[in-house]
């Protein structure tokens, strides 16, 4: 396959990066950038593992082509913490215990920080209509949705933006 | 119950335990102190455990037992990652056991290893050891400091002894760490995203391999097409096993679609009738093994009402986030592999039976997977790599199965059948039971029935199929029959499992084994008696019950969910459910609410457990809330599909399970049981609550559907048949 440099500024570092421009952002980021948040599920955008905030909106990176992510600004999971201060949904997320396997987490977690951003306050409801993409096996999402709640109602003018 | 009944590998080379170990199985089977614990350097613990972290805490709760016995601050302890290579063989992580088995030989070896450092710490300060306590390692005389601690006092060597005599162990009253939530160890790394599975793993020189399956369950490679490949693909053929290995795993991927388009196969049709799993399961040849036998004729015969009734479920899948992975390396005649097994011994040994190697050149060390329910692709995948890896020697090698892959090879739950009939006497009290289970054997993982049990061994050339699946002893605590003997008083009881000698679908251990069915038929069956008697579902179950643990945690499910107040509405309904996990373990009880609109809708569920004494409160209320989650998957959602030659269930689509927008709201009690041993929690709650859904359900439409799940076109059809 023929290689194409990637323009994509990843986590707040731009970067030029030799890919086929036909395969999956996940595989850019995982093979290419080393990045390890972003997870493999299930290929199709189904499950929401692998989700990355795209120009401030949460998306599957397993089925979005690398040649659709040229001069875009990308937020992984490894993105959010400001230095060694967690991102607010993070935190809340490990005060709530929000897990089991994790597996799922950073996708949540990515999922869960672009509502936030676009949504400062939302309802139950509306988190869980914007986490409906993101599967966990472990059935945490009782947790999760409290995790979000409470990360919302720590800062009501929304968190810092991804 | 030892250790091999429970989904263990026998402890090789146990012999005879030392004295007074024998209610320590772990502790007996590897009785060297240092193979539990070592002091680091830097003023640390490291403990060793043969059972492996899945996302169900099991790490964190140890460490909290082992803190909790040295005295040291928890954040001074750290869990060595398990491998065949040093860790205790403790055999397989499953079967809730975890707590009992390994919590109990770390907590009485961290006793056993502080009595020798204050025995040391005395003969260096001329007192006695009682005089002697601990305050985080620190070594204290009289309470003031010495400038001992269990680190300069640990010399090497010192724990390589054996066990001696039991010691007393903290009694849980004086507990500080243990007894209390605790956060889990692992989840800092998951929230920010740092390696931390098998997945995220990448070895020096690693090359990455796909396997190419067979696009029916049974089916014969004829050729390969020799399609052209990337350069660097080197191809795998062995029999039907085909596989590729590449520089990198895109590479590898896209070789595995152009031989998978250009292979040609022999396909033989050998599944069954994917709308008739009844009468698949009643026709197929089975063993017939009693179960249980309680015999009182002439209680049986005062039996005034009589009712019989089928329950189903089909074939359900483990579905884990992750699909399965696996590292192999293979250096002339040693192999190390990576794998996120739930039972790194059992693979080692599987993999050396398998391929002709001596045991003692197989390494196994486990990684993180993603949650595991059971017997999933782990150790299959495993294989495949050392297979491929064979084929590059001194480059590990690491395999990535598809989604499809996943869904479609991964050995899954059984379909089953429970034919129940039951007699009550006038007034209204059941004095007859029988109940007859139909499956394929749960009990199917690496070395099971002297077999090693992986699935590309089927494919070699010269590979036999998979026999059927065993399913252990026939008692109430294992297999296909797990909880099908009620736990209620029930005076003429009778119940007899039929293990199907054929298994065209591969079955293995799926959480809580045959108790989802067997406790969602015995607790719909129960409120279908209950309704003949004329009783209130929780009424009718405490006049069948005595043991006041039981009785227990049904009254603070039904104080929990306001099941006295319950509210009468058009379309909802409510249901309770029972058991006592294994019919020994854990006690649990659910009460759900259903909604049965447009759709089937669990919208609540309550759960009241005992596991005796807890050790992480946190960690057993997320193990309970996610198994009433998955329950009320599986119950309303979940069936594997089939045609006559291969699974067609094999994405998200075709195998959907819920998501946000239907999960229930959970909440959970833990009742105390004060003085009592600790249980496992992690599958208590898998029947209990589907029972309390079919339960609601039921309520909430005016009929009973049995045949799960639990969808709105098998109420549709109850209501058509009823």
């Amino acid at each position: 396959m023929e290689q194409q440099d990637l323009h994509v500024t990843v986590n707040g570092e731009a970067h030029a990066l030799a890919c086929d421009p036909d395969s999956p952002l996940l595989d850019v980021l995982r093979a290419g950038l080393g990045l390890a948040g972003p997870r493999f599920g299930c290929g199709l955008g189904l499950c929401g593992a692998c989700m990355v905030i795209i120009d401030g909106k949460a998306r599957t990176s397993c089925d979005y082509p690398a040649w659709a992510a040229e001069g875009t600004t990308v937020t992984t999971v490894e993105g959010l913490a400001d230095g060694d201060r967690l991102h607010a949904v993070q935190q809340a997320f490990l005060d709530e215990q929000a897990a089991q396997c994790g597996y799922c987490t950073s996708g949540m977690i990515v999922a869960a920080a672009a509502l936030l951003a676009a949504s400062p306050a939302p309802t139950e409801q509306e988190v869980r209509e914007a986490l409906d993409g993101n599967l966990c096996r472990c059935g945490t999402h009782g947790r999760i949705v409290a995790a979000v709640l409470t990360a919302a109602a720590r800062h009501p003018g929304g968190p810092a933006a991804p | 119950m030892t250790l091999a009944e429970h989904g263990g590998a026998s402890p090789p080379g146990a012999g005879s335990p030392p004295a007074g170990l024998a209610g320590l199985p772990s502790l007996a089977a590897n009785p060297v102190l240092a193979s539990w614990l070592a002091f680091s350097p830097g003023g640390t613990v490291t403990i060793f455990s043969g059972k492996v972290e899945y996302g169900q805490g099991v790490w964190t709760a140890l460490a909290q037992i082992a803190a909790e016995e040295l005295d040291v601050a928890l954040a001074r302890v750290a869990v060595a990652p398990v491998s065949t290579d040093g860790s205790p063989d403790e055999g397989v992580t499953s079967g809730s056991l975890s707590i009992q088995h390994s919590g109990s030989a770390l907590r009485q070896a961290c006793a056993q290893a502080r009595a020798l450092l204050l025995a040391a710490a005395a003969a260096k300060l001329g007192t006695a050891a009682s005089a002697l306590t601990v305050d985080d390692g620190q070594i204290l005389a009289g309470g003031q400091p010495t400038r001992l601690s269990y680190w300069s006092l640990a010399s090497p060597g010192l724990l390589d002894r054996e066990a001696g005599a039991p010691v007393p162990v903290k009694p849980p009253g004086r507990w500080s760490v243990a007894g209390r939530s605790a956060p889990r160890l692992d989840l800092p790394d998951k929230v920010t995203g740092r390696p931390r599975f098998l997945h995220d793993l990448v070895l020096p020189g690693m090359l990455y391999g796909r396997v190419v399956r067979p696009p029916a369950v049974v089916a014969e490679l004829l050729s390969t097409g020799d399609p052209e490949l990337p350069p660097g693909v080197v191809t795998v053929r062995d029999g039907s096993f085909l596989g590729v290995v590449a520089p990198a795993d895109a590479t590898a991927l896209r070789a595995a679609r152009l031989i998978a388009r250009a292979a040609r196969w022999q396909v033989t049709e050998s599944l069954p009738d994917a709308e008739d799993l009844k009468g698949f399961l009643l026709s197929a040849p089975a063993e017939e093994v009693p179960v249980e036998s309680r015999r009182d004729e002439g209680a049986a015969a005062t039996a005034s009402t009589v009712r019989t009734a089928e329950y189903t479920r089909p074939f359900l899948a483990h579905a884990s986030m992750a699909p399965s992975c696996a590292i192999a390396r293979w250096d002339g005649g040693a192999v190390t592999v990576w794998s996120h097994s739930q039972g790194v011994f059992a693979l080692r040994d599987a993999i050396a039976a398998g391929l002709g190697l001596d045991a003692g050149r197989v390494t196994v060390n486990h990684a993180e997977g993603a949650g595991a329910y059971g017997h999933n692709g782990a150790d299959d995948a495993a294989l495949d790599a050392v297979l491929l890896a064979r084929a590059v020697p001194g480059r590990p090698v690491r395999v990535l199965w598809s989604r499809e892959d996943e869904m479609a090879w991964a050995p899954l739950g059984s379909a089953m059948l429970a034919r129940l009939s039951a007699g009550l006497d006038a007034r209204g009290k059941i004095v007859t039971w029988r109940q007859h289970v139909w499956s394929n054997g749960f009990i199917g993982r690496p070395g099971r029935g002297g077999e090693p049990r992986l699935l590309a061994l089927a494919h070699l050339a010269g590979g036999r199929p998979m026999s059927p699946a065993p399913d252990g002893p026939p008692t109430g605590a294992m297999g296909s029959t797990r909880n099908a003997v009620p736990g209620y008083d029930i005076p003429d009881l009778e119940v007899v499992r039929h293990r199907l000698l054929t298994m065209p679908i591969r079955t293995s251990s799926l959480r809580s084994l045959g108790a989802f069915l067997n406790v969602f038929a015995i607790e719909s069956f129960l409120d279908e008696l209950a309704e003949c008697a004329g009783a209130d579902p929780v009424e009718f179950r405490l006049a069948h019950l005595t043991d006041p643990r039981a009785v227990r945690v049904i009254e603070a499910a039904a104080d929990l969910a306001g099941w006295a107040g319950r509210p009468r509405a058009e379309g909802t309904g409510y249901g309770l459910g029972y058991a006592r996990y294994k019919g020994l373990a854990g006690y649990c009880a659910a009460v759900a609410e259903v909604e049965a609109e447009s759709d089937v809708r669990v919208r609540r569920l309550w759960l009241a457990v005992d596991v005796g004494t807890v050790i992480n409160p946190d960690g057993v209320i997320n193990q309970v809330e996610g198994g009433a989650v998955q329950s009320a998957s599986w119950a309303t959602r979940e069936r594997v599909t089939f045609d006559r030659a291969r699974i067609t269930s094999v994405s998200w689509d075709t195998y959907p399970v819920l998501r946000f927008t239907g999960v229930p709201e959970v909440a959970v009690r833990i009742v105390a049981a004060p003085g009592q041993p600790e249980t496992g929690a992690g599958e208590i709650a898998q029947g209990p609550a589907a029972a309390a859904i079919g339960n609601a359900l039921a309520d909430a439409t005016g009929v009973r559907v049995r045949d799960l799940p639990l969808t709105r076109e098998q109420v549709i059809r109850a209501i058509e048949e009823g």
